[in-house]
C-alpha cells in the first residue's frame, strides 16, 4: 500500500478528529450536571477556591477543600469519573466559614470543577487539574 | 445497615463566644459505589451515605450531599461559629435508610 503526502495527511488528521471525539461527550454530561445545580445560570470564573493536589498517587482518596466567601452552598464535579458529581455543601446559619474539606475518589486525571452559589443568586466556578496514579472506583 | 459504622467527631472543648471553631468528623463507612464488580463479575450494589448533616443548638452550619465519588470513611473538615455553650449534633444517613448520630457538647470559656 502506497500513501501521498496528501492522504497521509488527511488519515492522520480523522484520527486526531476520531480521538478528539469522546471529549466533548464528557464535557456536556458536566455542563449539564453544572446546569441542574445552577439552574441554567452561567456561572463566573473565580470567587471560589478550590484546593487539590496536582498530583495524587491514589485516587481512591484525594483531599479536596472548597472555600468559597459568600457562599450559600458548593457543588464539585468531576469530568472523569463514571459520575460526575462529587459533592455538595451547604451551609447554614451556624456556619462560621464558607470552607469545607474532604476526601474523593478519581478514575483517572482529570479536571475538578467547584461551583459556588452565592448569597445574591449568582454563580461563580473553578477548577483544577489533578494527576491520578491509581485510579479510584474499583472497576 | 453496614457493618462496623464507627462515628468520630472532634470538637474543641470550650470556646470563647463568637469564636469559629474546626470540627473534624470522620465515620468508617465502606462506601460501596456501585462502579466495582465482586470476583464473579456480578456488580456490587451501591450503599453510600448519601447525606451527613451538622447542627448547632438546632441550627444549621453544614449540610452535605455526598455521592459515591467520595472516599471510604467519609471525612469531613468545617468551621462553626460559636455564640454559645451547647452542642452539636451530627447525623450520617445511610442509603438503606440507617441514620448514625453524633453529639458534642462545647462550653463557652
Amino acid at each position: 500500500m502506497h500513501f501521498t503526502r496528501r492522504e497521509a495527511l488527511a488519515l492522520g488528521l480523522g484520527g486526531i478528529t476520531a480521538a478528539a471525539l469522546p471529549l466533548p461527550a464528557l464535557a456536556s454530561k458536566v455542563d449539564d450536571a453544572i446546569a441542574a445545580f445552577t439552574g441554567g445560570a452561567t456561572p463566573a470564573e473565580g470567587g471560589v477556591t478550590l484546593t487539590a493536589p496536582e498530583i495524587a498517587e491514589n485516587g481512591n482518596t484525594v483531599p479536596i477543600a472548597v472555600d468559597a466567601p459568600g457562599a450559600v452552598a458548593v457543588a464539585v464535579f468531576a469530568t472523569g469519573n463514571p459520575e460526575t458529581g462529587v459533592v455538595t455543601f451547604r451551609f447554614g446559619p451556624a456556619a462560621g466559614s464558607r470552607m469545607a474539606s474532604t476526601r474523593v475518589r478519581l478514575a483517572k486525571t482529570q479536571d475538578v470543577i467547584a461551583v459556588a452559589q452565592m448569597e445574591d443568586g449568582s454563580f461563580a466556578r473553578t477548577s483544577a487539574t489533578v494527576k491520578v496514579t491509581i485510579g479510584g472506583c474499583g472497576g | 445497615m453496614a457493618s462496623n459504622v464507627k462515628p468520630r467527631v472532634k470538637v474543641p472543648k470550650s470556646a470563647s463566644a463568637g469564636e469559629v471553631v474546626t470540627i473534624k468528623t470522620l465515620i468508617s463507612h465502606p462506601m460501596e459505589s456501585g462502579q466495582r464488580k465482586d470476583s464473579a463479575g456480578q456488580p456490587i450494589p451501591r450503599q453510600i451515605i448519601n447525606r451527613f448533616t451538622c447542627d448547632f443548638n438546632g441550627q444549621n452550619a453544614l449540610d452535605v450531599t455526598l455521592e459515591p465519588a467520595v472516599s471510604t470513611n467519609p471525612y469531613f473538615e468545617f468551621d462553626v461559629r460559636v455564640d454559645a455553650a451547647g452542642e452539636f449534633h451530627f447525623t450520617w444517613y445511610d442509603d438503606d435508610g440507617s441514620i448514625y448520630e453524633e453529639r458534642k457538647s462545647i462550653t463557652l470559656a
